[in-house]
């Protein structure tokens, strides 16, 4: 019987090798890519384009929230770090106590967009509103022209961009600390599209019918010119990471040419985000002109 | 009249409580089955993960890693485990050591998974220098399985009657010969289940992998100990809660009824064959 | 140069400390770090109420939010799973004819065999929605349904801890309660549970240090609001799903690093000290039933 076990342990582990040959390389060309959750789809989707004309590079990407692409990057374990918000200052300088100098180059751009159920009455608020929604100050949709019903606050975890890149640009305090912290976008979507009374910041490429979309400021995010132009107000790049300069012609170098190329910047724009602007990719360039 | 009825109505109630275990895991898998139910097919089973479109992904990489692990944790436990039983059993004189080696494995038995995790991220991710890597994980896992090891070795080994080991001693047999020639062929079946069991529970820990490593995406499937890899519990852990995809959640699930039925696969078949032995030496013994 | 007896019995020994070594270098790894911690940390603000190390004004170090938390899950999933199971292991040793008991008894510990993550994802799609409806709610993710999705997975250790101690009490006991006059209901009541009474506290001590571990099931379905929670319908951090969630985003060697590993050591000695309880009052227990 132990024989059986073996046999079928052994046959299986042949099977799924024989399998996936043409996923399996004997590479030695690995990259890891770690971070947002908000462009872990995005970035998958990239890997597996980029993957049909470049077969022998091997590409994992994890999840985590950008803060947990930033620490692996800092700590040395992975080769780009996915981050839909800028690298602080101390995180740079840690980076570099450790020999790592990271690079950022700016794939995407998004918009945030704050959600609530659809049979919610309110359909727009100020930035302001929002702000004191989310610290607190206002708790009941009756003092933004809605319902007679307290708030429930919905929003990431402290290892997202999102999080930070929220708060920081909107609340500039502390979230309320009623506030669920969600594990993923999804599950914020999944969250305010069942409940009445909620409330939830997502990237627009996560937006789905079962939400609505509140305009802020004039200005409403499913519009995709407002967002393009940076007349929408909560726009913000994304960014990657490198482990220092990539070298030339190597893994890293051929994997961000595709993303910043046309074709990969549709891919880009197939997972629900915007290309990059001419601003962006002038600074890509300059990024780019370093490896030679 | 009344103590008759009260006496029925106490004892149904202790009986109904008791089958609400076995209504629970009906429960279970009955709920997978209905949210997970369409997402399964060959294809899910064979296939390599595909991001864009989930309708073709796949869980054969996740299916490869679990295995992997499996078969990672029983190479590295087993053997440290029933090691441990037999010079416990067999061995040990001083009642000092035996009673601190049962209390560390009884207390390593106790501890969550997620300090398991911590453990495995300090010393083999960071000090060691593995990385976040199946060698890693295996590690990691292997040494929350060796107090299971431990224990059902031990058990197995005192289902072997003193007087074959006095017997063997009798005739001029060195302790390693008794264990060697007497011992252990009698008692390996019984290690071997208890190893497998254990080995199966292992495979169903999340917490850990998240600390120590398994990833989401990949292209192939990992060539070497320092490689990345998939696993099913994890797999299962971000399709619940951060895929985008309106499908993730009945991918969830599917994912989840291919583990729990490697689980309960490798348990069915450890039951039969416990079942078979039982017979069978009760046989004998008549 | 011959392999003696005595290098085979230094094999085994080693092998045999390596557990020994296993739990000191768990405990050692979670101590230098939580020192580590406490350097940057007072006790005080360990024992605060607040817990917010990212805060955008000032980082707070609390974990009494977080233990509530942990404590009401827990508290609650217990109330639940210590009937349910005593009752289970009571039908088991004592009521169950042995066909029944066949199936019975591998039902039980198939349900320990489950994944943690395959009852979280249940209890994410079946018993979250269910609580919110049952009381009203907007949300289902709160401490009650992670009580839930926890008295199950306790369940069988309770089960079948009891249905060993229930086991033990001696036939002698029940075989004098029903030679006088006594019906089947009045011995498990009146000899059999009262006899058992060190071991079921031994056995809801085994399911109190299980609970309090659990980490997945309860990050799945518990809420993670860092607020402090006032009752079982808010939503709560247990220290597990803490510690799951932030140490990903942790640089090595930071603070918050150290920190979470202190809080790992806070679980550490919890658990430990529910396992050395049981074990304890389980071997006397044991040994003055003469089992």
């Amino acid at each position: 019987m132990k024989r059986l076990l073996v046999a079928l342990i052994l046959s299986v582990l042949l099977i799924g090798c024989t399998a996936s040959q043409g996923g399996a390389p004997a590479a030695s060309n690995k990259l890891q890519l770690k971070g947002s959750d908000t462009e872990l789809q995005m970035f998958a989707a990239l890997a597996e384009e980029f993957k049909k004309t470049n077969a022998d590079v091997d590409i994992t990407v994890t999840g985590g929230g950008s803060g947990t692409g930033i620490a692996a990057l800092i700590n040395g374990e992975i080769d780009i770090a996915d981050s839909s918000r800028p690298m602080k200052p101390e995180e740079i300088e840690k980076a570099k106590v450790n020999g790592i100098e990271p690079v950022e180059f700016i794939i995407a751009r998004d918009g945030l967009a704050v959600i609530v159920h659809p049979d919610n009455p309110v359909g727009e608020l100020t930035r302001a509103q929002v702000a004191d929604i989310y610290t607190g100050k206002i708790t009941n949709w009756k003092d933004v022209g809605g319902n007679d019903d307290a708030i429930t606050l919905y929003g990431r975890q402290s290892t997202s961009g999102t999080y930070v890149y929220f708060r920081d640009t909107v609340l500039k305090a502390d979230y309320a600390s009623t506030m669920r912290n969600m594990e993923g976008t999804s599950a914020i979507v999944d969250a305010v599209q069942a409940d009445k009374t909620g409330i939830g910041y997502v990237g627009i490429g996560y937006l789905t019918p079962e939400v609505k979309a509140l305009t802020l400021e004039g200005q409403n995010p499913t519009d995709k010119a407002a967002v393009a132009s940076g007349a929408y107000v909560l726009t913000r790049p994304l960014f990657q990471y490198t482990k220092g300069v990539p070298a030339k012609n190597g893994p890293t170098h051929k994997l961000m040419l595709f993303q910043l190329s046309a074709p990969g910047q549709k891919v880009v724009e197939s997972t629900g985000f915007l290309q990059v602007t001419s601003a962006d990719a002038a600074a890509n360039e300059k990024q780019l002109a370093r490896i030679g | 009249m009344s103590d008759t009825l009260s006496e029925k109505a106490y004892l149904t109630l202790v009986a109904l409580s008791a089958v609400s275990a076995l209504g629970i895991l009906l429960a279970v898998i009955l709920f997978l089955f209905a949210f997970g139910g369409s997402a399964l097919s060959a294809d899910f089973i064979f296939n390599n993960w595909n991001h864009q479109h989930i309708e073709q992904a796949g869980v054969l990489q996740a299916i490869v890693g679990t295995l992997a692990l499996a078969v990672g944790v029983f190479a590295v436990s087993v053997p440290i485990g029933v090691a441990s039983a037999i010079y416990l059993t067999e061995y040990a004189r001083s009642t000092w050591s035996v009673r601190l080696i049962r209390l560390a494995i009884r207390n390593l038995a106790g501890v969550p998974s997620i300090v398991y995790g911590l453990f495995g991220l300090a010393l083999f991710v960071q000090l060691l220098a593995l990385g976040t890597s199946l060698l890693a994980a295996i590690l990691t896992l292997s040494a929350m399985t060796l107090p299971w090891i431990i224990s059902a070795g031990e058990e197995s080994l005192k289902t072997v009657p003193l007087a074959y080991r006095q017997g063997a001693l009798a005739l001029g047999a060195t302790p390693w010969q008794t264990i060697r020639h007497i011992v252990l062929p009698q008692s390996l079946s019984g290690m071997m289940t208890g190893a497998i069991l254990g080995v199966s529970r292992a495979i169903g820990e999340t917490a850990p992998l998240i600390l120590v490593g398994a990833t989401f995406f990949m292209n192939g499937l990992p060539t070497g100990p320092l490689d990345k890899f998939m696993a099913l519990p994890y797999h299962t852990f971000i399709l619940a809660t951060q895929h985008a995809d309106p499908h993730a959640k009945s991918y969830a699930a599917a994912t989840a009824i291919v583990l729990i039925g490697l689980v309960l696969m490798v348990n069915g078949v450890i039951f039969y064959y416990r079942y078979k032995i039982r017979k069978k030496t009760l046989g004998e013994i008549r | 140069m011959k392999i003696s007896e005595k290098h085979i019995r230094i094999f085994f020994q080693a092998n045999g400390i390596l557990s020994v070594l296993v739990l000191a270098g768990i405990f050692g790894f979670l101590l230098i770090n939580a020192i580590g911690a406490f350097q940057t940390i007072t006790l005080g603000e360990f024992f605060g109420t607040t817990w917010n190390p990212t805060s955008y004004v000032q980082p707070q170090w609390g974990i009494l939010g977080l233990l509530v938390g942990t404590l009401l899950v827990v508290a609650a999933a217990l109330l639940i799973a210590v009937p349910l199971g005593l009752f289970t292991g009571l039908y088991l040793s004592n009521l169950a004819s042995p066909r029944v008991r066949e199936v019975l008894k591998p039902a039980v510990e198939l349900i320990a065999s489950i994944p943690s993550v395959v009852l979280g994802l249940v209890a994410l799609l079946v018993l979250s929605p269910l609580v919110a409806s049952l009381f009203g709610l907007t949300n289902g993710l709160n401490a009650l349904t992670a009580a839930l999705i926890v008295a199950v997975m306790v369940l069988p250790t309770i089960a079948s801890l009891s249905e060993d101690v229930f086991s033990a009490v001696p036939d002698a006991y029940r075989q004098g309660g029903l030679a006088l006059g006594a019906t089947r209901w009045q011995v498990l009541r009146r000899v059999i549970l009262p006899s058992s009474l060190s071991g079921i506290f031994a056995a809801t001590m085994l399911g109190l240090g299980r609970a309090v571990g659990e980490t997945i099931a309860v990050l799945m379905v518990a809420g993670n609001a860092l607020a402090f929670p006032h009752g079982l319908l808010d939503p709560v951090r247990p220290l597990t799903a803490n510690i799951a969630i932030e140490i990903k985003e942790v640089v090595t060697g930071s603070t918050h690093y150290q920190a979470l590993f202190a809080m790992g050591l806070v679980l550490f000695i919890i658990t430990m000290a529910f396992n050395v309880l049981a074990e304890l009052v389980l071997q006397r227990h044991m040994k003055r039933l003469g089992a």
